[in-house]
């Protein structure tokens, strides 16, 4: 049945249905009702589970790290410059191949400093070897969050749920809770085969010589290119168990005969979906493509989607400060790999929290390209109030 | 008929402007309309404006943008009025739902003003001026964009955790504000 939930909590009870044992976090703006919720059901008695409130970011990622190590299902949430201080500890719980699942609430970087959401935070860690996916709405986020514990458990591999801070974590929308049963049907018992126990002495995270570090990195990205199977596989069950699927990798918006495509990624792409349709009843050939899964980089499904399209537009919410575009980047190496040459217009928007209106998108849908000669992207307008009279002091 | 509707409420930290939107939300849903309902994303303080947003639909919402021209907007503290633009991009024909005990509802070339002493009425039942469900009482009487039913059980599910005498408290607020409304077009038939 669907309720009206807030993001956060809706998070909050989907992990709760995923029975982990240990939590761990620091609380960071936009996170911090995802914790709050779960730190009062496992108050209340509702959640069965340690919570452990870390002294920082890094501490938090480590408790998770250990956990998982010694065989419990765990879960972590941050942000922003607290996604960064976890940084170094998320590169050894991929390199020590343990499935975590945490939520990243998407939130610009500082300096400035700035609460508002963009993608720059969970983009800069995006090499640190997890499996990132990236949610348009509060009902994806639950039915994510669940599919990603059972991708990481078979992957071997950690998974990080990316739901933007605020427009995701702070807004209250229809969800559809799953009920405990139809979650442990689909998500089975967490068995670790490299548990660290006292009865079974080994060694997890040793060191590694010049002899063999390159090929636990081969290893691990295999293990990733093989993820994408499993994405897909797991988001096909759990459609046939749930009644509900989010496009496995990419989820594709009316495709069908456009000659313009939109990629973007996150909540952002609800606005699309509309613009879409508007621009479609005015008989023009748009369609959108959503980037569910940015790691592992679905190369091959791009190319195949976006054969035969004329125009490419990339809208993100991230900049590599002295190249630009990062999907885009990316989108365009795969596409070259291919033997398509089609340019991919890149546009970065939405930095710090600045709206993606339908407005915005519209033209972003019909601006054409750069400007400046030489430039690799160009920025998303802004948005523009309709004209109205100045009713400041009504009284 | 496709019904697409966007209110802007606006407050001070603990005026409860936020739940209020939550509240009106998630009547609107239990009404069986597809609704959403956020706050103005920053950092919250006692005191400090507040605003936070709904949406009601009788499709799906896609979007998670902010509102920008709200067709009704409700103003839980009138002092607000002299330091914000609290009525920016609110529609022609808009209306205002406006916390005061010195203005009277009337109508004006751009907008109707529908007046009462939420904070007062608020005292009476909740012990503290709190004007959030008066409002929202008067907002549904005026409008009739959700039941006064649905934002009694929204009121009784969304407080439930705070106990039973919050809720009651809250639900005879409600209640007088939706009549404050009712009563008032009764009078001026």
């Amino acid at each position: 049945m669907k309720k009206l939930l807030e993001g956060s909590q809706a998070v909050a009870e989907a992990v709760r249905l995923c029975r982990p044992q240990v939590v761990a976090a620091y609380p960071i703006t936009p996170q911090t009702h995802i914790i709050e919720r779960l730190a009062q059901q496992v108050a209340n008695g509702e959640l069965e589970a340690e919570f452990i409130n870390a002294e920082s970011e890094f501490g938090a990622a480590s408790i998770v790290l250990g956990a998982v190590a010694a065989g419990a299902r765990a879960f972590t949430a941050t942000a922003s410059q607290g996604l960064l201080l976890m940084t170094e500890v998320l590169y050894n719980i991929a390199g020590l191949r343990l499935p975590v699942v945490m939520v990243c609430a998407n939130r610009a970087v500082g300096a400035p400093i700035n609460i508002f959401s963009d993608h720059q935070d969970s983009m800069a860690v995006r090499d640190a070897g997890w499996i990132q996916l990236y949610v348009e709405s509060n009902q994806e986020a639950v039915d994510t969050l669940i599919q990603a514990y059972r991708i990481a458990e078979v992957c071997g591999l950690p998974v990080m749920v990316c739901m933007d801070g605020f427009l995701l974590t702070h807004t209250f929308e229809p969800v559809d809770l799953p009920t405990q049963v139809m979650v442990d049907n689909f998500l089975p018992p967490f068995h670790f085969s490299r548990t660290l126990a006292p009865s079974r002495p080994m060694t997890l995270g040793g060191g590694s010589e010049p002899e063999n570090y390159q090929e636990f990195r081969m290893a691990q990205f295999e293990a990733m290119e093989n993820a994408r199977a499993v994405i897909e596989a797991f988001d096909a069950e759990f459609d046939d168990q749930f009644g509900r699927a989010h496009g496995g990798l990419l989820q594709a918006y009316r495709l069908h005969g456009a000659q313009t495509v939109l990629l973007g990624m996150g909540s952002l792409m609800g606005a699309v979906r509309d613009v879409v349709d508007k621009l479609r009843d005015q008989g023009q050939a748009v369609g959108a493509l959503r980037l569910r899964c940015f790691r592992p980089f679905p190369a091959q499904a791009l190319t195949q989607y976006l054969s035969g399209v004329q125009r490419i537009v990339v809208l993100e919410k991230a900049i590599s400060i002295g190249a630009g575009g990062i999907v885009a980047a990316e989108l365009r190496a795969a596409l070259h790999q291919a033997g398509n040459m089609t340019p991919v217009e890149s546009v970065i928007g939405g930095l710090g929290g600045r709206d993606l209106t339908p407005e915005v998108i519209e033209t972003v849908f019909q601006e054409t390209p750069l400007n400046e000669k030489g430039a690799t992207f160009r920025f998303a307008p802004n948005h523009v109030m309709p004209d109205e009279t100045d009713r400041g002091d009504c009284l | 008929m496709l019904i697409f509707r966007e209110i802007r409420f606006h407050g001070r930290g603990g005026q409860g402007t936020v739940s209020a939107a939550a509240l009106m939300a998630l009547a609107a849903f239990e009404d069986g309309f597809e609704s959403q309902a956020f706050p103005k994303f920053g950092s919250e303080r006692r005191g400090a404006p507040v605003e936070a947003y709904v949406r009601i639909s009788s499709t799906i919402i896609r979007a998670h943008n902010q509102v920008y021209t709200p067709d009704a907007v409700v103003i839980q503290d009138a002092g607000l009025l002299r330091s914000e633009p609290l009525l920016r991009g609110l529609k022609r024909g808009g209306l205002i739902v406006l916390n005061s005990e010195q203005n009277p509802s009337r109508e004006d070339d751009n907008f109707r003003w529908i007046c009462l002493p939420a904070s007062q009425i608020g005292e009476r039942h909740l012990g503290r001026p709190l004007p959030n469900t008066v409002l929202l009482g008067a907002l549904a009487a005026s409008t009739e964009w959700v039941s006064l039913g649905a934002l009694e059980e929204a009121v009784t599910n969304h407080l439930a955790s705070k106990g039973e005498t919050l809720v009651n408290a809250n639900i005879a607020a409600l209640r007088e504000g939706y009549g404050f409304i009712t009563h008032a077009e009764e009078v001026m038939v």
